[in-house]
């Protein structure tokens, strides 16, 4: 189901051809509308999180701007701040590569929403955060480090 | 899990800057309670929608790795002071919330 949702958001010239797909029972509207799939959200390494998203070969930006603490003295309240400089953004995601479960975040931006997300997630362990984002059908990434000197998850 | 959502949304120039405080526990289900041992059940936010005057900007997926009471930051171009806000969350046990602010 995942795959096919995928496939016709990639094939659909505009919101008309979702629309179809919606009318004729092929997708829930809430999955038309909503960012990764779940099962993105369970995957216990980046690149299943990644393929999981559709969102394989990303290309680095120096567009993409992460801000975020050096050093972390709580890793279960890091606060991260993407700003996506590249024109037509139209979805952000975070991920915390060691974390257990590493996509944390997708943010599907519409009507007028900029590249702009700001929000606080755990952190297990040190390791990249990394900025997908998706802009006129393309990915494009950014990463940096942050050191967690206490883990968020797990105890 | 219902308790109150707090979202504070201003004019900065043409762009609204939105600020939303989410309650909510946000347990990852991977997490060992100290006394008994066991996992503690995964309770956190799937997905998080928001929207100006009725139109969607934002729909956000979630996985356990938000910290708990959520903070979500968001700008929309294109908004006027007075237009309204309101921003849903729904939960993996089904449990939502909506709250509504007038952009000032």
């Amino acid at each position: 189901m995942n795959a096919l949702r995928r496939n016709v958001l990639k094939s659909a010239a505009g919101a008309g051809t979702v629309a179809v797909a919606v009318a004729a029972g092929l997708l829930k509207p809430s999955m038309a509308l909503a960012g990764a799939p779940r099962s993105a959200f369970e995957a216990k390494n980046v690149g299943d999180a990644l393929k999981g998203m559709g969102a394989t070969g990303a290309v680095d930006s120096k567009d993409i701007t992460i801000k975020a603490p050096d050093i972390a003295e709580n890793g279960a309240v890091v606060p991260i701040e993407v700003t996506s400089g590249i024109a037509g953004t139209t979805a952000i995601a975070i991920i915390s590569e060691k974390n257990a479960t590493p996509l944390v975040a997708d943010f599907d931006l519409s009507n007028g929403a900029q590249g702009f997300i700001s929000t606080r997630i755990k952190m297990g362990q040190t390791s990249l955060v990394r900025a997908m984002v998706t802009a006129g059908g393309k990915t494009f990434t950014a990463a940096k480090e942050v050191k967690v000197t206490i883990g968020g998850c797990g105890g | 899990m219902a308790e109150p959502m707090r979202i504070r949304a201003t004019m900065a120039g043409d762009v609204a800057d939105v600020k939303v405080l989410m309650n909510h526990i946000m347990e990852t289900g991977l997490r060992k309670d100290s006394k008994t041992g066991q996992l503690v059940p995964a309770h956190y936010i799937t997905e998080v929608t928001a929207s100006v005057n009725g139109t969607k900007v934002l729909d956000a997926g979630m996985g356990g790795g938000i910290s708990k009471n959520p903070y979500l930051g968001f700008k929309v171009k294109g908004p006027k002071a007075g237009d309204k806000v309101v921003v849903n969350w729904v939960d993996n046990k089904g449990d939502k919330n909506t709250a509504e602010a007038t952009i000032g």
